[in-house]
């Protein structure tokens, strides 16, 4: 094989670049990631959610979250019509009072949905990791924060379990950890998506229901969702700042 | 200096004082972790410590580079946005080294029931059956073909 100077030095450093990608492989740290150019949220589309519980047991998976423990759930909205009497007199408001389930989370499927008046849909809940968040705000020993890429974490050797954020959180979305004794939560799969992965229960939902949105990257859909559906978060009274993206969520959803 | 002349006891509590400040400045620097500080109210060294757990789900992405075929069927059938994963289950390890973790096969007949299973609280767009009336029995994958499930698609895998 007669190889010329001239090919020699194209192929030098081609064969330099393709050994690089070779012994980068699959990239175990997130050396290019860099936390001021995100701003992480999440995006749940209502009418997508066929409630299959995907989401919750790839959570559970991914995260070794406890039985009769959850980082996120599927409830099970039934908002009935108006009751009434016959002289039409109103006993009921389905709105304050809707009928909500979620057996075991939602991990293993909900019972037939046999009432054929009102409505039922699915609303899947996980942490809302709020801008302005009651749990961090309450956290005695500074365990419990917001990263500056917009993730509320726990650092799990500071936590000493007093559960203040577990009752601060208007979303109930913490509980206190059965063998380690400290608060745990969901942490959007912080270890996947500084990786450029998206979170377990955005892989694992089949109707893309979940969308991991980054609203610092000026690329990613959420801005233009955000301008063309009616998009609400949980209690937008306590002003926590949430970045839980709910679309066409029904007035009943708390 | 009269001023002074009974102030003694004040100087050695000033000096006491100066002591135990310099002492908590000492106990501080080895307690405090280092990161403690560096982004706000907490231990920034915790980011870090988070973002390195171990992931399960290798992502779809992974998946592709090696099962294009699959991707090639999938893509073109109504199953083309559902992920891998979601039907195989958390296949990292399976990702990380192909001979030494083998997924298994899921059983069609729970599979597809999770999420085809007729409900009225589920959206009226949704491909539904009851899987008693709608096969008897006998396994989705007799007739349909789950990487791309519509009865006419043909012999995909």
């Amino acid at each position: 094989m007669n190889i010329s100077r001239r090919q020699i030095l194209i192929l030098l450093p081609a064969a330099a670049v393709a050994w690089k990608s070779v012994l980068a492989g699959t990239p175990e740290a997130s050396p290019n990631y860099n936390m001021s150019d995100h701003w992480w949220g999440m995006l749940i589309d209502i009418p997508k959610c066929i409630g299959c519980g995907n989401c919750v047991r790839a959570c559970q998976t991914e995260n070794d979250v406890p039985d009769g423990h959850f980082r996120t759930w599927v409830e099970r909205y039934h908002r009935s019509d108006w009751p009434m009497t016959e002289s039409g007199e109103v006993t009921a408001n389905p709105l304050i009072d809707p009928e909500v389930i979620s057996p075991d989370g939602g991990k293993e499927g909900f019972p037939a949905a046999t009432d054929e008046n009102g409505k039922y849909f699915f609303v899947p809940k996980m942490c809302n990791h709020c801008a302005d968040s009651p749990c961090t705000q309450v956290c005695p020993v500074g365990a419990t924060f917001i990263s500056p890429d917009g993730v509320v974490l726990v650092d799990p050797t500071y936590c000493l379990g007093c559960a203040y954020c577990v009752q601060a959180c208007p979303y109930g979305c913490r509980y206190i950890h059965p063998e380690k004794q400290i608060a745990d939560k969901c942490t959007l799969c912080y270890h996947r998506i500084t990786k450029g992965l998206t979170t377990a229960c955005c892989e694992a939902c089949p109707t893309g229901a979940r969308q991991l949105v980054d609203l610092k990257d000026p690329k990613d859909p959420i801005h233009e969702f955000l301008k063309t559906h009616s998009v609400q978060v949980l209690k937008p009274q306590m002003a926590t700042g949430a970045k839980l993206f709910y679309n066409d969520l029904d007035g009943s959803v708390r | 200096m009269s001023v002074f002349k009974d102030a003694k006891h004040l100087f050695v509590f000033a000096g006491l004082f100066v002591l135990a400040f310099l002492v908590f400045l000492v106990v501080r620097h080895y307690v405090v972790p280092k990161s403690f500080g560096e982004y706000g109210h907490y231990r920034g060294a915790a980011i870090g410590e988070i973002a390195s757990h171990p992931i399960k789900f290798a992502g779809h992405q992974t998946c592709e580079t090696c099962h294009s075929d699959v991707l090639d069927v999938k893509s073109k059938g109504k199953h083309a946005n559902v992920n891998c994963e979601a039907c195989h289950g958390a296949l990292a390890k399976h990702a990380d080294d192909p001979s030494a973790v083998t997924p298994v096969l899921p059983d069609t007949t729970v599979l597809c029931a999770r999420c085809h299973t007729a409900s009225a609280a589920k959206p009226k767009g949704f491909p539904q059956v009851a899987p008693a009336d709608h096969s008897g029995g006998l396994a989705c994958s007799t007739c349909h073909k789950p990487h791309s499930p519509a009865m006419d698609a043909g012999g995909a895998k």
